[in-house]
C-alpha cells in the first residue's frame, strides 16, 4: 500500500491549480463560492475556456477532443476544481450521452454530436424519468412509432434538469408494447426545437426552476437519430447510469464545502466565541470530517480499480449513498452556522445581483435555498433506497 | 392526570380545524406568497372575529385563554393548515409584553391586537445576537426629555406590517447585559425608523429596521427603566412554545400526506408503501412524533411555572422539535421521491417552515447547551 499519489499525479496536480487559478474567471468562482445561480452564459464562458485548454471532456479519447483522463486525473482535476470555486460542469452531454455515443453509437453520430457538445453548440438534457416511471424507470410509456424514416413520438418526460437551456434531449422511449418492460425500450436524439415539443418550468422546494416537465405531441424524430438498434435502449441507459453515479459521490464537491463550514465556522460569533469552539457544533463538524477523510479513500480505492479497467459496478452504489449523506449532511450543518441569517429568501441576491442587500453575512443567503436543493442528491440518479437494495442484491446476494 | 382538553379549547380547536379547512387551502395561500404579499388580511380578521387571538390572552388583559394549553391548541392548527398570518408577532410577542409590562394606557392597545385591526412586532433581534437573548447593542440615550434610539433590529418577524414595534434598547450595562434593556412602544412610521421587510424561506414575513435618531418620550417606555430582560424572556418562552406546537401541527400534516403518497404511488406495480425499507422509516417518523407532541405538552404544562422550571421545559421541547423537525422534513421528502421538492406541493412548504423553526428562537445546538446549563444550575432539583 502507498497512500501518496505518483510523481506525475502530483505534477499534474499542480498543473491544474495553476490553470484554475489563471483561467477560471472571478465572476463565476465568486456566484459558485457564494450558492448564487449561473446563467447559462457563465456556463458557456467555463466550457469555453475548458474547451480551449484541451480539458472540458475529461473522460472522452483525444481523438474526439477529449482530455482522455484516467479515473485518478478525473478526480484530482475534480477537486481542484471544486476547491477553485469552479462550477460544476453539466453533465448531460460530457459524461452521459458521450460515452453511451462513444460505446454504441454510430460513427456519423460521433462525428455529427460529439464536436457540437464541446463547442457549446447543443446544449442536452436527460429525458428518462416520467411522472409513472421514476424508481421504477423502465415503465416509460412514451411512445415512439416507426413511420416510414421518422418516429413519431408522443408521451411527457419530467424532472429534466436544465430543460429549459437545452436545445437537444435524449431518450428513452417505447417502441415495443408486445415484449416485457426492459426489452421495447429505445434510445431516442431529439431536437428540442421540432414542432410537437413544449418544455414547462417546475419551481422546486429552494425557490428556483432548475427541472421542467417536457411534452411530446406528435414530433417527428429521423430514424437516423436512434442510438444503437431497436428496443436495446435499455442496455444503453443501464451503460449510462453507472457514468452517472459515479460522479454523483461528489467528494471535491463535500471538500469545498467541508472547507467553507470551517472558515464561517470560525467567523461565526455564538455566545461570545467562535461557533467552532461551541461543543455541540464542534462535534457535529468533527464527525462529517472524519466521514470524509474515510470517504475521499473509499472513493479512490473504487477509482483506482477503475482506472485498472475493473468497471465500477456495484461499488458505484455505495459511493452514491455515502457520498451523497455526506455532502447534504455539510449543507445542514452551513445552514444551523447561519443561524438566523439562514431565513431570509433572497432570489434577486442569489440570481447573481451585487447590489442587493445579502440581509446578512454573504454565506448566509444561500444557506437555506442550497440545503433543500440538496435534498435532490439522494432522490435522483437513483434514489439511495435503490442504491441499497443493488449493494444488498449484487455485493451482499441477498 | 388527564391528557384531555378542556371542554372550551376542545371547542377552540374544533371550531379552528372547520374554519382552516375551509378557509385556508394550500392553493390560495401559494398564490398569495407567489403575489410577494405578507398575509391575507381578511383571514386575520375572520380569526380575530372567530375570538382565536382573545385566546391568547387571559381575562385580565382583555381576551379569555392565555394560558400555555390556549397558545398551544391554536398554533398546532395553524401549523398544519401552513397559517402564516401575524398572530406569533401581534399577539403572542408583543401583545404579551405590552400584557406584561403596559400601563393601563398601553395595554388599550391589547383590544386592537384581539380584534385584528392592529399588528405589533417584536423588534429585538440584531446583527450579532444570533440567539443570544441578551445581547442587545441598540442603544437608548436620554437628550434632555427625550430619549434618542439608534440601532438596527434585525429578523423582525412581521416588522413590514406591523404599526407598531416593541423595540428592546438598551439603557445602561454592558452589550450582554442582563440589566440595562429596555422596551420602547415605537410607531413604524416614526422619523427615523427604516424597515426593509422581506419574505422568508418558508413565506411568512420578516424584516430589518434601522433606527436612527429616533425620538420617543419616557411614556413609550413599556415598564421600568432598564428592566424588561424577564418579560423578554417570558414572551419568547411563548412564542417557543407557538413554533413548537406549529411545528408539531406541521409534521401531523406531512405525516398524514406522506402515509397517503405511499398508499396511492406505485412504482414496480406495487404502491410503494408495501417496500419495507420505506414501512419501517415511516413507522419511527410516526414514533418521533409523538415523542414530538408529548415535548408540546410538557412545555405548554410549563408554561405558567417558576422561569427556571419553565426555561428547561423551553429548551429540552425546541430542542427536540428541531430534531424531529428535521427527520420529519428530510424523510418525507425523501419518500415522496421529486414531488417532494416541488413548490406546487403542499409537503415542500410544511418541510420549509418545519427547518425554518429550527433557526427562530434557537436551533437545535442553542437550546442543548442552554439545557445542559439550566439543568446544570438547578443541581438535577427539577
Ligand atoms: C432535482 C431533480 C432533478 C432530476 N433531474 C432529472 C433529469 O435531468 N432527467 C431525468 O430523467 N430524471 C431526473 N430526475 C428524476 C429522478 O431520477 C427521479 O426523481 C428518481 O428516479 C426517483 O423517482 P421518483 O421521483 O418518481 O420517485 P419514486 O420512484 O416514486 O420514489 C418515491 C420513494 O419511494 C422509494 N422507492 C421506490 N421504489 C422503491 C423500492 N423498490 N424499494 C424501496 N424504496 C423504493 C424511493 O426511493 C423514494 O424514496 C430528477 C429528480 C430531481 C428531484
Amino acid at each position: 500500500m502507498d497512500l501518496n499519489y505518483t510523481e506525475e499525479q502530483e505534477a499534474f496536480r499542480a498543473e491544474v491549480r495553476s490553470f484554475l487559478a489563471d483561467n477560471l474567471p472571478d465572476h463565476i468562482a465568486e456566484k459558485t463560492r457564494l450558492g448564487k445561480q449561473l446563467t447559462k452564459a457563465d456556463t458557456e464562458e467555463w466550457n469555453a475556456i475548458l474547451n480551449a485548454r484541451g480539458w472540458l471532456a475529461a473522460n472522452w479519447p483525444k481523438a474526439y477532443g477529449g482530455a482522455e483522463w484516467n479515473a485518478v486525473e478525473r478526480q484530482i482535476f475534480e477537486e481542484e476544481a471544486c476547491l477553485a470555486h469552479a462550477p460544476r460542469l453539466v453533465p448531460f452531454g460530457l459524461t452521459m450521452l458521450a460515452p453511451v455515443l462513444l460505446a454504441f453509437g454510430s460513427e456519423e453520430q460521433r462525428q455529427r454530436f460529439l464536436p457540437r457538445i464541446l463547442s457549446g453548440e447543443d446544449w442536452w438534457c436527460q429525458g428518462y424519468s416520467e411522472p409513472g416511471a421514476g424508481s421504477d424507470l423502465a415503465a416509460v410509456k412514451t411512445r415512439a412509432v416507426l413511420d416510414g424514416d421518422h418516429y413519431v413520438v408522443n408521451g411527457q418526460k419530467t424532472w429534466t434538469t436544465l430543460g429549459q437551456h437545452a436545445n437537444w434531449i435524449f431518450c428513452l422511449v417505447r417502441t415495443n408494447t408486445e415484449v416485457k418492460n426492459q426489452a421495447g425500450i429505445s434510445f431516442l436524439l431529439i431536437d428540442m426545437n421540432t414542432p410537437g415539443v413544449t418544455v414547462r418550468p417546475i419551481k422546486l422546494i429552494d425557490g428556483d426552476a432548475e427541472v421542467n416537465e417536457v411534452f411530446f405531441d406528435d414530433v417527428r424524430v429521423p430514424v437516423e437519430n436512434l442510438v444503437g438498434e431497436q428496443d436495446k435502449g435499455w442496455t444503453y441507459a443501464k451503460y449510462l447510469l453507472t457514468h452517472e453515479r459515479t460522479n454523483i459521490a461528489g467528494v471535491g464537491f463535500s471538500d469545498a464545502a467541508l472547507a467553507t463550514l470551517k472558515h464561517v465556522a470560525a467567523n461565526t460569533a455564538s455566545g461570545g466565541k467562535p461557533l467552532n469552539q461551541n461543543p455541540h457544533f464542534a462535534a457535529r463538524l468533527a464527525q462529517v470530517e472524519i466521514d470524509l477523510m474515510a470517504m475521499r479513500t473509499t472513493n479512490l480505492r473504487v477509482i483506482s480499480a477503475a482506472a485498472k479497467g475493473q468497471a465500477p459496478g456495484a461499488e458505484s452504489s455505495m459511493l452514491k449513498v455515502k457520498g451523497t449523506l455526506l455532502r447534504q449532511e455539510l449543507t445542514s450543518l452551513l445552514r444551523r452556522a447561519a443561524g438566523p441569517d439562514a431565513m431570509p429568501y433572497l432570489p434577486d441576491y442569489l440570481e447573481g445581483g451585487d447590489n442587493v442587500d445579502a440581509m446578512g453575512p454573504e454565506h448566509a443567503a444561500s444557506a437555506a435555498p442550497t440545503y433543500f436543493n440538496m435534498r435532490k442528491l439522494s432522490i435522483f440518479g437513483g434514489a439511495n433506497e435503490i442504491q441499497r437494495t443493488i449493494i444488498s442484491k449484487a455485493i451482499l446476494e441477498l | 392526570m388527564d391528557f384531555n382538553l378542556t371542554e372550551e379549547r376542545t371547542m377552540l380547536q374544533d371550531m379552528l380545524q372547520r374554519f382552516l379547512a375551509e378557509r385556508y387551502d394550500h392553493e390560495a395561500r401559494r398564490k398569495l406568497l407567489e403575489s410577494g404579499t405578507a398575509y391575507d388580511a381578511d383571514i386575520l380578521n375572520e380569526l380575530a372575529e372567530l375570538g382565536i387571538l382573545g385566546a391568547i390572552f387571559s381575562e385580565e388583559d382583555g381576551g379569555f385563554g392565555g394560558a400555555g394549553f390556549d397558545i398551544s391548541v391554536v398554533f398546532e392548527e395553524f401549523g398544519r393548515a401552513g397559517v402564516i398570518e401575524p398572530i406569533l408577532a401581534s399577539a403572542v410577542l408583543g401583545g404579551s409584553l405590552v400584557a406584561a409590562l403596559g400601563n393601563d394606557e398601553q395595554k388599550e392597545l391589547i383590544e386592537a391586537v384581539v380584534g385584528g385591526q392592529s399588528v405589533l412586532a417584536l423588534a429585538h433581534g440584531e446583527p450579532t445576537a444570533r440567539y443570544d437573548l441578551s445581547d442587545v447593542r441598540t442603544t437608548a440615550a436620554a437628550d434632555g426629555n427625550a430619549i434618542v434610539l439608534n440601532g438596527t433590529k434585525t429578523h423582525v418577524i412581521n416588522g413590514g406590517q406591523a404599526g407598531k414595534l416593541i423595540v428592546s434598547a438598551r439603557e445602561s450595562g454592558a452589550d450582554t447585559d442582563h440589566v440595562g434593556i429596555s422596551l420602547f412602544m415605537v410607531s413604524s412610521d416614526a422619523p427615523g425608523v427604516s424597515i426593509n421587510a422581506y419574505q422568508n424561506v418558508d413565506g411568512t414575513s420578516a424584516a430589518r429596521v434601522d433606527l436612527t435618531d429616533v425620538r420617543l418620550s419616557a411614556a413609550d417606555r413599556l415598564g421600568d427603566a432598564g428592566a424588561a430582560f424577564e418579560a423578554i424572556e417570558t414572551a419568547i418562552a411563548r412564542g417557543t412554545l407557538a413554533v413548537s406546537a406549529e411545528a408539531l401541527g406541521a409534521m401531523d400534516a406531512a405525516k398524514d400526506l406522506t402515509v397517503g403518497y405511499l398508499k396511492e404511488r406505485k412504482q414496480f406495480g406495487v404502491p410503494i408503501g408495501k417496500f419495507q425499507a420505506l414501512q419501517h422509516r415511516m413507522a419511527d417518523v410516526l414514533i418521533e412524533i409523538e415523542q414530538a407532541r408529548s415535548a408540546v405538552v410538557n412545555l405548554a404544562g410549563h408554561m405558567e411555572a417558576d422561569a427556571a422550571t419553565r426555561d428547561l421545559h423551553v429548551s429540552a421541547t425546541k430542542n427536540l422539535i428541531g430534531r424531529v423537525g428535521t427527520l420529519v422534513a428530510e424523510e418525507t421528502i425523501q419518500m415522496h421521491g421529486g414531488i417532494g421538492m416541488t413548490d406546487e406541493y403542499a409537503l415542500s412548504h410544511f418541510a420549509r417552515r418545519l427547518t425554518m423553526i429550527d433557526h427562530l428562537f434557537g436551533d437545535v445546538d442553542h437550546h442543548l447547551e442552554r439545557f445542559i446549563a439550566l439543568s446544570a444550575a438547578s443541581g438535577g432539583q427539577l
